[in-house]
């Protein structure tokens, strides 16, 4: 289901709850987002992104730091931050 | 057989940890003939498990019975979990699970915590349980999962006693601090099979559930994860079993028997072997059992030449055997078998008898 967009404020700090765990593994082909039964492919970009939610970092400075990373405008970056978060913290995967 | 370089790698592992349980629910999904607590695998056993399962590409450990917290040594199989880089999953009734025992799990490394609940309502639930004082048990320990910060799943089995209760057993999932319910609709196999008379739902009893999911997915969305199993016999199409047959899962039963899935028993002439003779990686690999019907090339019609062969493998080899009497016809569930009336039929033959509950 198609959800609006939703504002996610640039200081909250995004996290992976306890339960939800990145996790590299060769067999599998690469990197899994775990959760509650439940696992997810994750590709490089999310990969990027996840690795950055620890709680501490601000959804501002991940934002500043994958611009200045990847070369690519920050709007562009915020647009794929946002979405991926918000979808994932509207399948309990994340807090914001 | 599958070239090795193309054999796919397991994702779950489903560890029966033992069959003993205090409840009784007539749905259960342990076969009839249970293991006995003699037989059981020990700790350093499922240690050894648990490590070559990783080794394969296993990322998630479902521990599971039976009742897994009948077992003393349960925080050191958690921890073993743990060590191996597994995600762990309990699967517990709840009844047996004191605050000390969890809080012990917690601390060994425990990921996740799935209860069962029978009903959102007291009598009923300890009725399908068929063990007085259940329900309030179970809602004292998911305060405490939750408490512990562990995140809580709450399953809810649904069957004709319950079925039009969803709206409030959803509700109560809420109330407990899940973040996820499973409104999982009985699949009719080892006890559930012996019971489905007493069990099986109405057409329309499903169809309203159904409605009844999409609205409340709606009003609880961002709130709890509401996943559903889909009730078979009323289907269109079989389900996806197991992801394929020796694909995605892996079982392992409490005597170390290594299963495509739970109720892979049924099936006369399959030739399982055991964690205590064999490599997990060798049975995974070249056991007879995981060979029969892993692939496509073991399909009769109407499964070989259809466009959704790689989307359903066909449904479900057990009810394939329980219904149309083969384990390579088509699961009869789908509309498409030459066995579908006989599917029909049993979901017609629903009876007001007193269930048979699960024992020893």
């Amino acid at each position: 289901m198609d959800q609006p967009e939703k504002k996610v404020s640039g200081s909250a700090r995004p996290r992976l709850p306890r339960g939800v765990r990145l996790t590299h593994n060769e067999a599998q082909g690469g990197w899994l987002l775990l959760a509650p039964e439940r696992a997810f492919k994750a590709d490089a970009i999310s990969v990027e992104i996840l690795k950055r939610c620890t709680g501490e970092a601000t959804l501002d400075t991940i934002v500043d730091d994958l611009a200045k990373r990847f070369a690519t405008p920050r709007e562009r970056i915020h647009a794929d931050v946002v979405k991926l978060l918000s979808s994932l913290a509207d399948k309990k995967l994340l807090e914001l | 057989m599958a070239a090795p370089d193309l054999l796919p790698a397991p994702l779950g592992l489903l560890a029966e940890l033992t069959h003993r349980c205090p409840l009784g629910c007539p749905y259960c999904s342990n076969p009839l003939a249970l293991d006995k607590r003699d037989d059981e695998l020990d700790a350093a056993t499922w240690t050894r498990v648990f490590c070559q399962a990783a080794a394969l590409g296993v990322v998630q450990v479902h521990l599971s019975g039976g009742e897994p917290a009948a077992r003393r040594d349960l925080p050191e199989v958690v921890k073993a979990a743990r060590d191996a880089g597994l995600y762990s999953n309990l699967i517990t009734s709840a009844v047996g699970l004191t605050p000390q025992t969890l809080a012990t799990l917690s601390e060994a490394g425990l990921d996740h915590v799935q209860i069962s609940i029978q009903d959102s309502d007291e009598a009923s639930a300890d009725h399908i349980a068929g063990y007085k004082g259940a329900w309030a048990r179970k809602r004292a320990v998911a305060g405490e999962v939750v408490r512990l910060g562990l995140p809580l799943t709450i399953n809810m089995v649904v069957h004709r006693a319950n079925i039009v209760r969803i709206e409030s057993m959803v509700e109560l999932a809420v109330s407990l601090g899940a973040k996820r319910v499973e409104i999982a609709h009985v699949q009719y196999y080892g006890w559930a099979l012996k019971n489905r008379g007493a069990l099986m739902p109405t057409r329309e009893q499903v169809d309203n559930a159904a409605r009844q999911v999409e609205v409340l997915r709606a009003r609880y969305h961002g709130r709890i994860v509401i996943d559903a199993v889909v009730p078979d016999y009323y289907a269109r199409f079989p389900k996806p079993c197991v992801g394929g047959w020796g694909h995605r899962s892996v079982n392992v039963t409490p005597a170390g028997k290594v299963l495509p899935c739970h109720a892979a028993e049924v099936i006369p002439g399959l030739e399982f072997w055991n964690v205590r003779q064999h490599s997990l990686a060798d049975i995974w690999r070249a056991s007879p059992a995981f060979i029969a019907f892993r692939g496509t090339d073991w399909m009769r019609e109407p499964c070989r030449s259809c466009d959704r062969r790689d989307q359903d493998f066909g449904g479900c080899r057990c009810q394939a055997f329980l219904i149309a009497g083969d384990a390579r016809a088509a699961d009869p569930v789908c509309h498409l078998s030459p066995h579908h009336a006989l599917v029909l039929q049993a979901a017609e033959a629903r009876a007001e008898v007193a269930y048979s509950y699960r024992s020893l």
